[in-house]
């Protein structure tokens, strides 16, 4: 039986965004003093000085953005976290991604194939989509960042 | 100066991992810290307990829960919770109830028994949970977000490994000298070095690891401690609990993003920086007149970045601070002088209050090996998790 594709979270990400960019992330943005909010915030601004009465509106953020800083995860890690502990750790790796037309730092793993030794802070990267992990049902699909035009 | 506390007791249970429960270790620290006073525990009107957790809320309820370990008698109770600022908001509620004259004496403790490993959130399905999410999305573990500030150090400021590994070198040469440490042994710069890497770049030793712990402080009015004939106690006169203010544009645990910076600029200055700048202003003092300080090394760079925003030196110049060896014992001004996170781990609910402990020791001269010559000033920095402030000045 085919696994159901199914977002990790829902609503933080589209594979098919509405001006045919392919796959966002998307965040929200205050009508009324155009804060933009990711993750998501649909029930209300938190800009303190927001001088209220908007609307939070969906909106995909900027796909790509620059290496704000960059690890890896060497130890396995604990639950929610879903790994098979019957298999070697490979480990992950994390970026903070800068965007700038939002004027916020973003964290997300790399595509496959993408190590610490590819990266600097700077490097120019695009979000793709990606598989968290499957389980006999499900493919919990994800966001992913990578090197545009590849690893560095 | 009539907004100070008087500090009249300082107590701990040692650190490490001990195998019992935290109401042991608080209540170990408690009596400590009551003998240190020279008061019993009928003397004290207001108990205060800084709450330990499991899993992102508070697990026990740890005023009362400290309460009835000494023995009901009636005492005010409070509870907080606040992460790793727990322990200043304990003493800012002590504090606070001393100057509205609502209690004479209060007793403030916290203390806990951690897990082995990553601290990790509670079992279930809690996407509401910023904390649960970060692990389900991300697998990103507290020492992750340590690395990506080093990292960032390295690529702006031009910090090297080394740096890093030398704020281990100096907190373990202190922590050597200081009985309530978990790890009394001298470590070398190799040693760290050919420590396994956790998360790039940061290698086991750099990172703090979690610990039983407890620690409790006696506050009282400046009028009590005086009619107990304690003419010049060492003074609490500021604790900071600040927020940050938005936009907040540095990421943080749990977080998975910063705030957008399209609606408002984000202020000068990081939210650090802030906690130490609010309790300067309440304290009346400033960075130049500390004799000592007591951060939160979470990470041997985070110390780094923490010399910076207490205003010891300008942003950047972190490492220079520690390569000149100004930070360790025997320095121009001495960081982490009990031997820091690196030498007793984190026992969250504890740890702020150990710090003030530290303080109190140096303050009144007998930290023994550890003794800053004529310490007059000392601040505590430390910072919980989404968005708690803490920071206490105390002088003598």
């Amino acid at each position: 039986m085919a696994r159901t594709r199914t977002p990790v979270v829902s609503g933080w990400f589209t594979e098919n965004a509405p001006d045919g960019g392919g796959f966002r992330l998307l965040g929200t943005r205050c009508s009324a003093c155009t804060a933009v909010f990711f993750p998501r915030e649909d029930a209300y601004c938190r800009n303190p000085r927001c001088p209220g009465g908007g609307e939070l509106a969906e909106v995909p953020l900027s796909p790509r953005g620059r290496v704000w800083s960059y690890t890896d995860g060497r130890y396995r890690p604990p639950a929610p976290y879903v790994s098979d502990p019957a298999e070697p750790w490979e480990p992950y790796t994390l970026l903070a991604v800068e965007l700038e037309a939002e004027g916020m730092v973003v964290l997300g793993q790399a595509a496959p194939g993408t190590g610490v030794a590819d990266l600097a802070v700077g490097t120019e990267v695009e979000v793709v989509g990606g598989v968290l992990n499957e389980d006999a049902e499900t493919t919990w699909v994800t966001w992913q960042f990578k090197p545009v035009g590849g690893a560095a | 100066m009539s907004a100070e506390v008087a500090v009249l007791g300082a107590g701990m249970h040692p650190w490490g991992k001990w195998g019992r429960s935290f109401v042991e270790y608080g209540r170990t620290a408690a009596r400590a810290a009551l003998a240190d006073a020279g008061l019993g525990w009928a003397d004290v009107g207001s108990i205060v307990g800084a709450d330990t957790v499991r899993s992102g809320y508070p697990g026990y309820v740890a005023g009362a829960t400290f309460a009835r370990a000494l023995g009901w008698q009636g005492a005010r109770v409070t509870s907080v919770y606040a992460a790793c600022a727990s322990g200043a908001q304990a003493i800012g509620a002590a504090r606070a109830q001393i100057l509205a004259g609502l209690a004479d004496v209060v007793l403030v403790v916290g203390a806990d028994a951690a897990p082995k490993g990553f601290f990790a959130p509670a079992g279930g399905e809690r996407p509401d949970d910023p904390d649960w999410l970060r692990f389900r999305v991300l697998g990103a573990t507290n020492p992750a977000y340590f690395a990506l500030y080093a990292r960032r150090r390295m690529a702006v400021h031009g910090d090297t490994l080394e740096d890093f590994a030398q704020v281990k070198v100096k907190n373990a040469a202190a922590g050597r000298l200081n009985p309530h440490a978990r790890y009394r042994k001298a470590v070398t710069a190799d040693e760290v070095a050919a420590s396994a890497v956790v998360a790039d770049p940061l290698r086991l030793l750099d990172i703090c690891a979690t610990s039983d712990g407890g620690a409790a402080l006696v506050l009282t009015s400046m009028d009590f401690a005086r009619s107990r004939g304690v003419a010049d106690p060492v003074r609490i006169r500021a604790v900071s609990t600040v927020t940050p203010t938005y936009p907040r544009t540095v990421l943080d645990l749990p977080d998975i993003a910063t705030d957008s910076t399209t609606a408002a600029d984000a202020a000068a200055g990081s939210f650090r920086s802030s906690i130490a700048r609010a309790a300067y202003e309440e304290a009346g003092l400033g960075p130049q007149d500390l004799s000592l300080a007591e951060v939160y090394d979470l990470s041997t760079a985070l110390e780094l970045e923490w010399y910076e925003d207490i205003g010891l030196c300008a942003e950047g110049e972190g490492a220079k601070l520690v390569r000149e060896g100004a930070t360790a014992l025997g320095g121009r001004i001495p960081v982490n002088t009990s031997g820091g996170l690196a030498s007793f781990g984190e026992a969250v609910p504890a740890q702020a209050i150990a710090q003030v402990c530290e303080l109190t020791w140096q303050l009144r001269g007998t930290a023994g090996e550890r003794q800053v010559p004529g310490a007059r000033a000392g601040i505590t920095a430390n910072q919980g998790l989404f968005g708690h402030g803490s920071a206490v000045v105390a002088v003598r």
